[in-house]
């Protein structure tokens, strides 16, 4: 296998405008479709979170033009108590599903994947295509759910039942705006399948010659590792959520106990489990939130030996650690669920496991510091969203040492010290991974140069604004500020809204500073400066080719591999570094 | 930067390429080197077989999702009421392993006809088409178990049994269905205006649907223990 050659191309050049653009089977445009859909999604999640931070600061001030997107949800522009818990469950949902699983996952990987292992492309062109399209419609499905009379669910991003599967006797945006955020889960579990699928083909029957699986990139690796777990976990939240839809649509009661009242109304279902709910959703919640993760490290572990010009102190142990992480991963989800009535014994079993997989996550921490020390690092904006990661996922992954112990999680649990756990690692650490590779690839994917200056800038506000907006939330968590509540008025929480008010203002800014970011991205797309092929001086085999790379990737020519993606710091023809595909040996250590 | 360039190959040639280097290496559907059946065996995996042990690993997850679910549910209240599972699952069960035999037999006479060059078509298509209406034949008993249980009085809803077994026979059918669309196209390019099957599909093909017999047999033990 380690010498197998990469097959014959699998499709033709594109023909026609719809081929081209929208119905392609090239991996390079279905990466690109991602990652619109993910910036498109991240946007939308971003200006519902601002809603809820202005609502939480200012819970009785209209917001000018809320009223035109729910009449009942925001009369006169203020926002209800139950509108902002539907805002909070799309926002939610948007960023775990739509943004943290496409962009770092599906839209690089699907882009660099293939081209990093010297294929022509993915495993399954078509299957590729249609996972992105069926990624599309349950994007489609779920914005519908605001559209809806009743709007979106209020269950949260969790969707617990018996709330999520009662139906619309237990409040609003639990009719149809439930049933469409399941059926957009289902059809996105079903993409993601296919899509973890093929990455998981092309990983292991498509590398080129000389690519053996120690040789990929730590990219690869990362992604080929992510669609393994992804395979596992979306495989089981596809049945959770046909069981959600059942209970809902079908009179099923697989989640639904006996002798429910809601609204003065007893529920004609019984025997149901809610904690079955939790349980299926968490066996995938928990991989779900590596899968958000590990891409972003295999991204960061790429640029940061590029920036350092040298190796890291051990890529393998690395690689480990992400293996050990991933397999680790399907064995800590009680720990969701400390409070949730369960054995507390279980609760030992769970915790257990959780501060096991800290271990391998300290060591990758560890290897990237150790790799930065007595470097020369160039700094570029890749490399500083490179820096910001370790620095966020550092930050946001030590509250998780907390949490992980059930004693203290009895307290934390349902706080924000939760919210400000998961908001770093996932909504800062990873979006950071994401703005890395983005600066990083963009010269390759467009041909153009981003705007260093911009770039830069764009960094320190959002690294500034973000410590500013998630820090506070550890405090609040600590003074017992519940979670998922749309205004403070229980006297031991009153004090707490000036750090809200620092917050929103936080938020707002840092939002602001993300408009410097897409300004960069528009005007460099269109009028940046032209992209040479390597302009990192990088190694692997995506800065072989040409900027904007042909359709077929290597010409229908099939790059033999040499090396590891790791040599750097030594003498050779072409500078510092040797590229993979180089026959060259090194000469002398630099 | 000095990358040894290899000449592009067209894709009639890959094969014949393929089979000049070694014992059988990649050859799906071409005679192999030495002619022998055994060489024709050791093929490097096309990502085909890779993937569909990969689909096969997901849908064992998912079934394994909810065989926990069905545990759980039992234990969690004192509605369980154990129904007489319909004779004809049975029967059905005869159908679909009668469905692998014949495909396995399909897939051999489809491999023998490869080799020999356009001998022998005619006996791979029997097997194949016999393979399809089992296949039918089974989901019509499926469909005829459920018009019997409904017949009783017994629904999606009427009880965690029943739930439990309509939702597990509907996974499994339409599975098994997605399976008779494999089926159906490897018979298509079979046709011999179309005439692009490769090895690969053929044995993919019969590995998902050996499974689909597996997990039934699974399945049917779980809901004869259970419901």
């Amino acid at each position: 296998m380690s010498d197998a050659s990469a097959p014959a191309v699998h499709h033709g050049p594109p023909t026609t405008f719809l081929r081209k653009h929208v119905f392609s089977l090239d991996h390079k445009v279905i990466g690109k479709q991602y990652y619109a859909l993910a910036l498109v999604a991240v946007f939308m999640g971003m200006v519902l979170s601002w809603l809820m931070r202005i609502h939480l600061v200012w819970p009785n001030s209209p917001i000018p033009g809320l009223q035109f997107l729910s009449k009942v949800g925001a009369p006169g522009g203020v926002m209800t108590p139950e509108y902002y818990l539907s805002l909070l469950t799309m926002h939610g949902t948007l960023m775990v599903f739509f943004v943290l699983t496409n962009a770092p996952f599906a839209a690089f990987g699907n882009y660099f994947l293939p081209i990093q292992i010297g294929a022509e492309d993915m495993a399954f062109p078509r299957f590729n295509m249609m996972s992105f399209w069926t990624t599309f419609v349950a994007f489609c499905l779920l914005v519908l759910a605001f559209f809806v009379p009743d709007g979106p669910p209020i269950s949260g991003w969790t969707a617990y039942a018996p709330l999520s599967a009662v139906g619309s006797d237990a409040g609003p945006g639990l009719g149809m705006g439930q049933t469409l955020w399941g059926l957009s889960i289902f059809v996105f579990c079903i993409a993601s399948l296919l899509g973890s699928l093929n990455f998981i083909a092309t990983t292991l029957d498509l590398r080129t010659k000389g690519m053996t699986l120690s040789r990929m990139p730590m990219c690869t690796w990362a992604w080929f590792i992510t669609s393994c777990i992804a395979l596992l976990a979306f495989a089981v939240l596809l049945p959770a959520t046909l069981l959600l839809i059942l209970d809902r649509v079908a009179g099923t009661s697989f989640f639904i106990p006996a002798g429910l009242v809601i609204s003065d109304k007893l529920e004609p279902h019984q025997g149901g489990s809610p904690l079955l709910w939790q349980h299926l959703f968490w066996f995938f919640g928990h991989p779900e939130v590596y899968i958000a993760i590990l891409p972003a490290m295999g991204i960061v572990s790429h640029i940061l030996i590029n920036s350092l010009r040298r190796p890291l102190l051990s890529a393998k142990v690395l690689i480990y650690c992400m293996m050990t992480i991933g397999f680790l991963s399907y064995m800590v989800w009680g720990h969701h669920m400390f409070v949730s009535g369960m054995n507390p014994f279980s609760s030992l079993v769970f915790s257990f496991p959780t501060l096991l997989i800290t271990i391998p996550a300290t060591i990758m921490t560890l290897i990237w510091l150790g790799s930065i020390y007595g470097s020369r690092l160039r700094i570029t904006a890749a490399s500083l969203f490179a820096l910001g990661f370790i620095s966020m996922f550092v930050s946001g992954g030590v509250s998780g040492f907390f949490l992980a112990q059930p004693s203290i999680d009895i307290y934390l649990h349902a706080t924000y010290f939760v919210v400000g756990h998961f908001h770093m690692v996932m909504g800062v650490a990873a979006i950071f991974g994401v703005f890395a590779g983005t600066y990083f690839w963009f010269p390759k994917m467009t041909g153009h140069m981003m705007s260093e200056s911009l770039g830069k800038l764009h960094f320190w506000l959002t690294f500034i604004g973000t410590y500013c907006i998630f820090m506070p939330f550890h405090y609040l968590g600590l003074a017992g500020n519940v979670r998922r509540y749309s205004a403070f008025t229980d006297d031991f929480l009153v004090p707490l809204v000036p750090v809200h008010k620092f917050i929103t203002y936080a938020a707002l800014f840092t939002g602001a500073a993300q408009l410097i970011f897409l300004y960069n991205l528009i005007h460099s797309r269109f009028w940046g400066a032209p992209a040479p092929a390597n302009p990192w001086e990088c190694t692997s085999l995506e800065w072989t080719m040409p900027s904007p790379p042909p359709w077929d990737n290597f010409g229908g020519k099939h790059p033999v591999v040499y090396h590891d993606p790791y040599q750097y710091g030594v003498k050779s023809s072409t500078g510092d570094y040797i590229m993979q595909d180089s026959p060259e040996e090194a000469k002398v250590s630099a | 930067m000095a990358t040894i360039i290899h000449p592009p190959v067209e894709p009639g040639q890959q094969d014949q390429l393929r089979t000049g280097v070694g014992s059988g290496n990649g050859s799906d559907n071409r005679l192999p080197g030495d002619g022998s059946s055994r060489s024709v065996e050791e093929r490097p995996s096309a990502p085909v077989r890779t993937g569909i042990w990969v689909a096969l690993a997901a849908i064992t997850m998912m079934f394994a999702a909810l065989t926990s679910a069905l545990f759980v549910r039992e234990g969690s209240a004192n509605d369980w009421h154990h129904l007489p599972l319909p004779p004809i699952l049975y029967l059905n069960t005869v159908m679909l392993l009668a469905s692998s035999a014949t495909l396995e037999a399909a897939r051999r006479r489809v491999a023998s006809y490869m080799r020999s060059a356009g001998v022998g078509r005619d006996a791979a298509m029997f097997w194949l088409y016999s393979t399809l209406v089992l296949g039918l034949m089974f989901a019509t008993g499926q469909y005829i178990a459920w018009r019997q249980l409904r017949a009783e009085g017994l629904y999606l809803a009427t009880n965690p049994n029943s739930s439990f077994f309509y939702l597990l026979t509907a996974v499994h059918l339409i599975h098994v269905l997605g399976g008779l669309g494999g089926l159906l196209r490897v018979i298509y390019k079979l046709q011999p205006n179309v005439m692009t099957l490769r090895r690969s599909t053929m044995d993919a093909t019969s590995y998902y649907w050996h499974f689909m017999g597996i997990l039934w047999i699974y399945l049917l033990f779980v809901l004869w223990l259970k419901i």
